[in-house]
């Protein structure tokens, strides 16, 4: 058996978090998609603070990571608000019909 | 309970939106009131910093999470001056375009709310809490025209890249806690091991972040569709009051925990000043609409503001609040001059529409005069002195390159200016516009283009009140 140790988890951390990013640039089709990413990232933001928390045997991180947890309740909930107003306006929430301001 | 008397601003805004919530909420058609009261606990407050915390050399509170200093207390005044301007300025236009709703002036109390704990932060999640508790109420304020599709996409354009932004922060304030141990500045500055790599991935991450929210180069691309979509004076706060607690945590940032690793951001800093003076000067020749022109014009000026920042000396960090404080001043001028382009409930905002603005107008088409001319740094206007004292600042410390390129893409974008102004005296007249404005907004031309004109009588005095800011 290998230990898993705090080099895994901030790999895991870091793979995470780079799909999050890859998923808001190469998403083509649908605005829900780049909310989960943006979900996806701050999750990968907070597998890293926990284990860096364990591992330093300090609490800090893990306060932080309950303030991330809630902002990003908040901003889910802003975003999917937004999202709404957006489709009552436009009938889309298609990625690439998202061009009316340009210039 | 002593260290609570010092954020008796913060905790009196914080109160009087939760009052102004309830007594919206329950009192009908109550727009007037709590927007008038909005302006008056801004005004307050204003006044409460200024009494209380002015004084104050360094105090660290909370276990050293929040600092106030001098630093803190200027940059808490310009915001809350300018927030109040922003609400006093911007009942005519909306109710013109029917969304006075009582959300507007809470929205904006609570931005500025976030822009405090900002720049008082010492501390990776105040800090962090400061910078969401003001997107998120920023996020709603773009998209506030809801049922225009322009302003709901500005909206959904400034959520997810913001959103993008601060997760990429995120990931660097946890990359930096892991390897310092601590998410306290001063902590960190201590337990500073300049060997870690990792610590300059977190630096350069963070550094991506706060570029996304004062709309620096290569992190700019939100910018003109967010300034265009949104409401004329969401636009006019956008361009002024975030930047400021932005460029306030970018000065504690660098040079409270990391000065030590000023090898590993000067260069950073010097290139997104570089990319954003020219970016801002050469994008913005082939703009019609003007709040899109605007918007790249604010970017050039936050690449001003980044040089100073970028010089490492104390020079270059009041220099950068100076020249802050000055652009604020003609943002605000220009912003009226904008809102008062309106004809028959319509508000104008191409540059065509500026065509023979002289021959009707006369006295607006000459703020505009002053304020372009400033923007564009001709002496012995205002804007002349703010780059004056980057420049200085940037070639005592020999930067020369920056300077140079700093001085080239004034010249650049002095072709831009100088053709609004050309287009306002001598192309055809159009119809006149209407002349009946709210006093307030008279006020903020009058009293912006009065303190750009004769700024020269004694510059002294804005140098004085910065120079009490040290970091080195």
């Amino acid at each position: 058996m290998i230990d898993i140790g705090l080099g895994h988890y901030l790999t895991l951390g870091a793979i995470i978090f780079t799909i999050g990013v890859v998923g808001i640039f190469l998403n083509r089709k649908n605005i829900i998609v780049v909310l989960m990413s943006i979900e996806l990232i701050l999750l990968a933001v907070n597998i890293n603070l926990v284990s860096f928390s364990i591992y330093l045997d300090d609490l800090a991180g893990q306060v932080f990571t309950l303030f991330i947890l809630t902002v990003a309740a908040a901003e889910a909930a802003i975003g999917l608000a937004i999202i709404v107003v957006y489709f009552r306006n436009a009938g889309t929430i298609r990625v690439e019909e998202i061009d009316k301001l340009k210039g | 309970m002593i260290n609570l008397s010092f954020i008796i601003p913060e905790i009196f805004i914080s109160l009087s939106v939760m009052f102004l919530l309830i007594l919206g909420v329950f009192k009908k058609n109550s727009f007037e009131l709590i927007h008038n009261l909005s302006i008056i606990v801004l005004l307050i407050t204003g006044i409460i910093v200024f009494n209380e915390t002015l004084d104050i050399e360094k105090i660290l509170l909370f276990n050293g999470s929040v600092v106030i200093d001098y630093l803190s207390s200027f940059m808490k005044i310009i915001t809350l001056l300018a927030a109040f301007i922003v609400l006093a300025i911007s009942k005519n236009y909306l109710d013109n375009f029917k969304i006075s709703k009582i959300e507007y002036p809470i929205l904006i109390l609570s931005s500025v709310l976030g822009m405090m704990v900002m720049i008082s932060s010492n501390d990776l999640i105040v800090f962090y809490m400061g910078l969401e508790l003001q997107s998120l109420a920023l996020y709603v304020l773009a998209t506030f025209n809801r049922n225009n599709l322009k302003s709901s996409e500005a909206g959904l354009k400034y959520f997810v890249l913001s959103a993008l932004s601060s997760g990429l922060l995120l990931y660097g304030c946890s990359l930096i806690y892991g390897f310092s141990g601590s998410t306290n500045f001063e902590i960190i500055a201590s337990q500073l091991d300049s060997n870690e790599y990792a610590l300059t991935f977190g630096i350069v991450f963070i550094l991506v972040g706060l570029a996304f929210k004062i709309s620096a180069v290569p992190f700019h691309m939100w910018a003109p569709d967010v300034y265009e979509g949104s409401p004329t004076t969401v636009t006019l706060f956008f361009t002024m009051v975030p930047k400021i607690a932005a460029l306030t945590v970018f000065i504690r940032f660098l040079y409270v925990p990391f000065l030590e690793l000023i090898d590993q951001w000067q260069m950073i800093l010097v290139f997104l000043s570089i990319a954003s003076m020219l970016f801002g000067a050469i994008a913005a020749i082939g703009q019609k609409n003007i709040k899109r022109l605007i918007a790249y014009s604010s970017i050039g000026h936050i690449g001003y503001a980044l040089a100073g920042v970028a010089s490492a000396s104390n020079d270059g960090i009041q220099s950068s609040v100076i020249y802050l404080t000055i652009y604020i001043v003609m943002n605000l001028g220009f912003f009226s001059c904008l809102l008062m382009l309106r004809r028959n409930d319509n508000y104008y905002e191409s540059i065509d529409d500026l065509s023979g603005l002289s021959k009707n107008h006369p006295i607006l088409s000459f703020s505009l005069l002053v304020i372009l001319f400033s923007l564009a740094g001709i002496p012995p206007l205002a804007g002349f002195f703010a780059k004056f004292y980057i420049f200085k600042a940037v070639i005592e410390q020999s930067m020369y390159f920056l300077a140079i390129v700093g001085l080239l893409s004034t010249v650049i974008a002095a072709f831009y200016y100088l053709r609004i102004i050309k287009i306002i005296y001598f192309d055809p007249e159009k119809e006149k516009y209407d002349q009946d404005h709210s006093p307030w907004l008279k006020f903020s031309l009058i009293l912006s283009t009065l303190l750009i004109l004769f700024y020269f009588i004694s510059p002294s005095q804005l140098v004085e009140a910065v120079s009490r800011i040290n970091f080195i």
